[in-house]
């Protein structure tokens, strides 16, 4: 450090300019020299010497080791040395435990001292000193701060309290501090209260059901009369506090929207942020006809628009949550688009950040200015905000239609700068363009043509493929175009390599006389020469289709594909309501909930928007008796999937029955063509029979020998699924309880229904047996279920395609989803299922294990099981005896592991097997298990802990069931 | 909430470090240093989130202030909090420079720990904050002193104390705003506001009640209809009246009788503060037009011709003129006539920078020059950054006014006619932008 060596002569300007002389450099033996001027008598060498110290403190060197000679610097009446000595204190006592009890005497009288200042800097310090010791000694002078007649002196105490929760819990339960710390929300002094909310809200986040901060119309009021009076900050402790209450009506709510409006104008951005916040979420409860539900969307508009004449970086906080708030209430900036203009120096951040909301605002009425001002940016310097300009353009046109004709134009002109990156970023979203608005821009083809040379990047060149294959008929040479990418096919990616495969296909279905050649070699690239497995097993449906129906292939390669969507990367509804509630948090910032980047339990709890009040909600009683497709979770809006989920949707496409979502399959009976596909289709060729195509001529006969192999090799997730058919299964491991009888024939007019539930490769799945043992024909069978615990519903319709003849059975098997509505069941796994069929409603109830529900991921790591088991109340705990067991614990092991319940470490003690195991639900919910297994006794012990306790008895109840099966 | 604070030179080594919450390691200080400051390319967010941890930051000249946690924390106060450590220090020691940070680092210490205490932002009040935290020490003082420090820390007006004395009781009122425009080269204003600021240095006895009015639409209409107004007030005030589309106060400032009456009424800190920040974006004034004209001559030559028009009352001045002219980064030479000011071709900035000391209003002035380009062989073109204008005027685009600032002190026998009131006015281009 040899930095400001040169201060040290500046002495003319005054002791107080030369701190900086502290920073010279480390000489040998320096520690040795500031030891001796500690001990100095002199006050000032002291105070010079524990400068220096806590100078080098800074910079990262190691001084710990005078620690005994810095604390004996500690009884000064010196204020200034105090403080100096108190820092140090906090950072090296932990490494000292056994010496920091050396300071206990000096922070106890302190915080006896006449002077306040005094009394609050030692409680405040002694809350920084994370040693065990020195804990204990911190009661009872926090006691009494607490109760102290100077507000500085509580509202330090306040803050200290939660200091101490952090390091001990149980120590300030124990102590009552919690009741002390509620009291002083209704302390006279508002600062204090605002300290008080501050400590109990972090508090009561590690203790998500603990009620601590027990909000209700009283507690409120205190909160609202300390908001007007306290400082900013405590402005912002208060409102992000009252956030997480919940009004009980629509006059409640409306009463405190009226008292935190005035906060809106504060000059504090955060306490602007805070207050939205409070708006946005009790606004939820106020009933849309009410006029002051306008008034307060408009009063809204004006502080959010006067947060980006902010500095940038609050600007950047305030655009994130903009861009939240608009996609929840787009009414709210919908005539503010001006103000979103980027200005040429703003940096870059917040560039990107105004170009995203202003295509969110973008309409018919602005569209104009919009298209103007994204064309101006497509000329900027920052490469990632023109591509992002240039992306917004096409996003315009997919938005406003009566604006396509004008981007696309707008875009072609983009195209003729020649600029490599704005040429790349034209074509992909050019691309989009002609799935939303297919037949009407192919005169732009011909441009496009002109740059493929120049394409680089794997999404421009799978774009332009893709536009070359679909329009493939109105292109020349298309057939040539497609050649030039073969030839380096190995080396594109595997984007732009599955764009190819397809792309020929179809050119080939389009075309088939002249390209035969290129087709059998794409395909002979993808199957014998790729070690891809997607592009392989993509090249052999192909290859099958074509070989042994020509006219279903063209049904299935080039079937009319869907539009795409209007709105693109919209945040999930569900994450949009809780990331609202996080209004002017980093979660906010990120757009991700704090579980996604925050450690431990505090992330833990979900945030929601509450429910609007007086709106009727659906009826509590089973009320099935409607069509079955109106149980389907409601349609999200639709978003366009990913990569990923558009292969699974390919794969899937041709096994799965019609569902409400996805594309619409092939048109020929989808039983045969895709039963024949797999079944006849393979059979064929692993039979050596060639039975080609006439059109395809004897080429496609010598399937490669490689096939079967990759065909048996074991596939996970969707692939998995595509050998899956109707339920066979592949055996997982997992527990299935055998079928029973749930509704008897004679209930049900002649239907009788057993089933069981299974999960299987992730997916639970109802399977049931309907048999028909009346006299008639039974047709139109549909689903549905009543609200249960943990929102179990039907994934799609029930398959029962053809009619259930008399005395004729059929096997179904349904997938379920766990988003249902949810309302709790007693017994907890209690389902109440209502089915229909052209003669009636028929009602029963069954019960599920609730093993089906224990989700994949359930590993939890072995420190954070410590950490959670010991953080779930002992209160919890409850233990179970599982009799007349034979197995080894290895075996029960892995046996509970098929049910996806983990086995985190074992423990032997004196030839007693421990077993530490963790599930994890579908909803989120932890539970954690030991299991005790001695040799020679056939009695298992079971201790499960779970901050959810209901659910222990039916885990309880599947180990057993696991176990014995 | 915050778990540390780091304050680092532009070369990355720490001058503050002070660590608030166990979860955050030391090697977070260097986890930032290697991550931001020493990251190859630009910053690209002011939030930076690095093995689940959270980093804030903000630069004032070349030093770095990071704020960093694991909590999921109000990103907008941390921010709020790291612009308020900023002015604190400003306050105690001037300019935010290594120097001075390195001067002050006792101080700096002994201040983070009043302002921020377990994460949490505590009163930072400057005027608050003097009375206690001085280099001096605070032995000498009084039991009296001492509780009304607490009471003033803690208080609810925490910004001013008690007993302040004045011999004249003198007030200066300073309304200055920023004026930003962006225009089309056509002469379209495609977005025009005016960000303004009232400041005030209050040199008042006691504590004083003050009420500040000024023309605001909704006061003025709302007086209009009320008939509380004569029509003699009517007519002269009710077409100077302007629309405030926001605004923001001081903490001093009772804002649920704001919402309420629309009044501002308030007691003053003591000395210079910010006492409202407001924007509006109709009927505005623009001081300038700038009428730009590029043709491009072949491919190695520019031809640039720029009017300016002053656009107000000929008897007032405006000054500090300045036109700033982007050339395009293979300009090899330039020729400038201008028929005002001087002007010059600075290479190392690619403008051409024209300055003229003052210009009265209704005037107008022309620059032209010939850029001489290299030929290159970029096949970029050139992004024609707009043409900036600075200046300052001695009047209010948004055209607010001052209708009064009353000062009320009961228990000191002095009243409002004795408060020496001075009242000015500056308009100063903000983003003051024409494309070209």
């Amino acid at each position: 450090m040899e930095w400001a060596n040169q201060l040290c002569e500046n002495r003319q300007f005054g002791s107080k300019m030369t701190d900086s002389k502290y920073f010279t450099t480390t000489k040998k033996g320096e520690i040795f020299e500031l030891k001796a001027e500690l001990n100095s008598d002199k006050k000032e060498k002291k105070k010079e010497a524990v400068k220096k110290v806590i100078a080098s403190m800074t910079v990262g060197k190691d001084v710990s080791a005078l620690f005994p000679d810095v604390v004996n610097c500690m009884q000064t009446d010196n204020l200034e040395l105090k403080k100096l000595v108190y820092l140090y204190l906090m950072n090296y006592a932990k490494s000292q435990p056994d010496m920091a009890i050396m300071a206990v005497n000096t922070f106890v009288k302190d915080c006896e001292d006449a002077n306040p200042l005094i009394r609050a800097l030692a409680v405040r310090t002694m809350g920084c000193i994370r040693v065990d010791k020195i804990t204990e000694y911190l009661c009872e002078p926090l006691r009494k701060c607490l109760k102290d007649e100077d507000p500085y002196v509580r509202k330090t105490a306040a803050v200290c309290v939660a200091k101490l929760h952090d390091i001990n819990a149980q120590l300030v339960e124990d102590q009552g501090f919690l009741d002390t710390l509620k009291d002083l929300i209704s302390d006279s002094n508002p600062m204090v209260v605002a300290n008080a909310v501050a400590a109990l809200s972090e508090i009561a986040e590690s203790h998500p059901n603990s009620n601590l901060l027990d909000l209700n119309p009283q507690s409120i009021n205190k909160l609202l009369t300390a908001l007007n009076e306290c400082t900013e900050w405590g402005q912002i402790f208060i409102l992000d506090c009252l956030a997480n209450y919940t009004p009980r009506d629509d006059r409640e709510s409306q009463s405190i929207c009226e008292r935190v409006t005035p906060r809106l104008s504060h000059a504090n951005s955060a306490v602007v942020l805070s207050a939205v916040k409070v708006l946005m979420k009790f606004m939820e409860m106020l009933p849309k006809d009410l006029d002051y539900y306008s008034t307060l969307l408009k009063k809204l508009a004006p502080p959010l628009v006067t947060l980006l004449s902010a500095e940038p970086e609050l600007q950047y906080v305030a655009l994130r949550n903009i861009n939240l708030i608009v996609q929840k209430r787009p009414e709210i900036l919908k005539h503010e688009m001006k103000v979103f203009f980027v200005k040429y120096n703003d940096p870059i951040y917040v560039k990107l950040e105004k170009l995203d909301i202003m295509i969110r605002l973008a309409s018919q009425a602005n569209i104009a200015q919009v298209l103007a001002e994204l064309k101006e940016y497509a000329t900027e310097v920052d490469v990632d905000f023109v591509r992002k300009a240039v992306r917004a353009i096409g996003r315009c046109a997919i938005k406003v239609e009566q604006s396509a004709e004008r981007c696309v134009s707008t875009l072609l002109d983009l195209i003729q700068t020649k600029v490599n990156y704005v040429v790349q970023e034209a074509i992909v979203v050019i691309k989009d363009i002609f799935r939303k608005y297919p037949n009407k821009y192919e005169s732009v083809i011909a441009t496009l043509c002109e740059n493929l040379d120049s394409l680089d990047e794997p999404e421009a060149r799978a774009a332009m493929i893709w536009i070359v294959g679909e329009y493939a008929e109105r292109i020349d040479n298309a057939d040539e175009l497609l050649e030039s990418f073969l030839e380096g096919f190995h080396d594109e990616s595997t984007q732009v390599q599955l764009q190819l495969l397809t792309a020929i296909v179809k050119l080939f279905l389009k075309k088939p006389t002249e390209t035969q050649e290129l087709v059998q070699q794409v395909l002979s690239l993808a199957t014998q020469d790729s070690d891809n497995p997607d592009l392989r097993d993509r090249g052999y449906i192909y290859w099958r289709l074509l070989s042994t129906d020509p006219v279903a292939a063209k049904e299935v390669v080039l079937a009319e594909k869907p539009l795409i969507s209007e709105e693109t990367d919209l945040i999930e509804p569900t994450l949009l309501e809780e990331l609202i509630c996080h209004i002017g948090t980093l979660a906010s910032v990120y757009h991700k909930p704090p579980s996604a980047f925050v450690e431990g339990s505090r992330g833990v709890m979900h945030k929601r928007l509450p429910a609007r009040t007086g709106s009727g909600e659906s009826t509590e009683s089973p009320d099935v008796g409607t069509a079955a497709g109106g149980s389907a979770p409601e349609a999200a809006p639709s978003i366009i999937p990913s990569q990923g989920d558009l292969l699974g949707d390919l794969l899937n496409l041709d096994m799965a029955p019609p569902t409400t979502s996805g594309p619409p399959p092939p048109t020929t009976g989808m039983q045969m063509g895709g039963m024949d596909l797999l079944g006849g289709g393979l059979d064929s060729l692993l039979g050596g029979d060639i039975g080609g195509s006439p059109a395809m001529g004897a080429g496609f006969g010598a399937a490669p020998a490689v096939m079967p192999a990759s065909l048996n090799a074991p596939v996970g997730g969707g692939l998995g699924d595509l050998f899956d058919l109707g339920g066979v299964g592949m055996p997982m491991g997992a527990y299935i309880p055998p079928k029973i009888v749930w509704l008897p024939a004679m209930k049900a007019k002649g239907l009788e229904i057993s089933g069981t539930f299974a999960r299987r490769a992730g997916v639970i799945q109802m399977e049931l047996i309907l048999t028909n043992k009346a006299m008639s024909v039974m047709t139109d069978f549909a689903i549905q279920f009543n609200r249960n615990s943990f929102g179990l519903a039907p994934a799609g319709p029930l398959q029962v395609l053809t009619p259930l003849g008399p005395n004729q059975t059929i096997e179904v098997s349904l997938p379920l989803s766990t988003v249902g509505p949810v309302m709790k069941m007693d017994p907890l796994n209690n389902l109440q299922v209502a089915v229909k069929n052209n003669i009636d409603v028929f009602y029963f109830s069954c019960q599920y294990p609730i093993s089906m529900l224990f989700v994949e991921d359930g590993k939890m790591e072995r420190q954070v099981f410590l950490a959670t088991w010991k953080d779930i109340p002992n209160d919890n705990e409850s233990q179970f005896q599982i009799k007349d067991c034979h197995l080894n614990s290895d075996a029960a092991s892995s046996k509970l592991q098929g049910s996806n319940i983990f086995t985190i470490a074992k423990r032997t003690v004196e030839g007693q097997d421990m077993l530490y195991m963790s599930i994890k639900l579908s909803n989120g919910i932890w539970v954690l298990a030991e299991l005790r297994v001695q040799a020679g006794n056939s009695n298992y012990t079971i201790s499960l802990k779970c901050r959810a306790p209901e659910v222990s008895q039916c885990v309880f109840q599947c180990y057993e069931a696991v176990l014995k099966n | 909430m915050i778990g540390g604070l780091f304050i680092y030179n532009h070369k990355g080594e720490v001058l503050i470090s002070r660590v608030y919450r166990d979860d955050i390691g030391r090697n977070a200080v260097d986890a930032f240093r290697v991550n931001v400051i020493h990251a190859r390319q630009q910053v690209r967010s002011p939030v930076t989130n690095i093995a689940r941890t959270s980093f804030f930051h903000v630069k004032r000249s070349n030093i770095w202030l990071a704020a960093v946690t694991k909590q999921n924390v109000n990103a907008a106060m941390v921010f709020e909090f790291l612009y308020k450590m900023c002015d604190v220090m400003a306050a105690y020691f001037g300019k935010v420079s290594e120097e001075n940070i390195k001067n002050n680092f006792v101080l700096i210490y002994e201040l983070l720990d009043e302002i921020l205490d377990f994460g949490y932002p505590q009163n930072s009040e400057t005027g608050a904050l003097k009375t206690f935290i001085t280099q001096q020490g605070i032995k000498g003082q009084t039991k009296e002193e001492q509780s009304q420090i607490t009471s003033q820390v803690t208080g609810q007006i925490g910004w001013r104390r008690e007993g302040i004395k004045y011999r004249r009781n003198e007030l200066f009122l300073d309304v200055l705003e920023s004026v930003n425009l962006l225009m089309s080269p056509q002469g379209q204003v495609l977005s025009a506001h005016v960000s303004g600021r009232v400041v005030m240095k209050s040199y008042l006895s006691g504590m004083p009640e003050c009420k500040f009015g000024m023309n605001d639409k909704i006061v003025i209409d709302k007086a209009g209809k009320g008939g509380v107004t004569d029509e003699v007030g009517k007519s002269t005030s009710g077409k100077q009246s302007i629309a405030i589309d926001d605004c923001t106060f001081n903490q001093c400032v009772r804002l649920s009788k704001f919402d309420s009456e629309r009044s501002i009424s308030f007691i003053p800190p003591d000395g210079e503060y910010e006492l409202m920040r407001y924007r509006t974006t109709k009927d505005i004034i623009l001081p300038f037009r700038v009428i730009p004209l590029v043709r491009e001559v072949g491919r190695t030559k520019l031809e640039v011709k720029v009017v300016i028009k002053s656009n107000f009352k000929p008897s007032l001045l405006a000054q500090k003129i300045e036109v700033r002219i982007p050339t395009p980064l293979n300009t090899s030479g330039v020729q400038v006539i201008c028929m005002k000011g001087k002007a010059k071709y600075k290479a190392s900035e690619n403008a051409i920078v024209w300055k003229i000391k003052r210009m009265a209003g209704m005037k107008e002035s022309q620059i032209s020059a010939e850029i001489e380009l290299l030929p290159t062989n970029d096949k970029k073109k050139w992004a024609r950054p707009p043409i900036s204008m600075n200046f300052e005027v001695p009047f209010a685009p948004s055209g607010l006014k001052v209708r009064y600032l009353k000062v009320f002190e009961s228990k000191l026998n002095y009243s409002d006619h004795d408060v020496v009131k001075w009242v000015r006015y500056i308009g100063r281009s903000g983003i003051y932008e024409t494309r070209c």
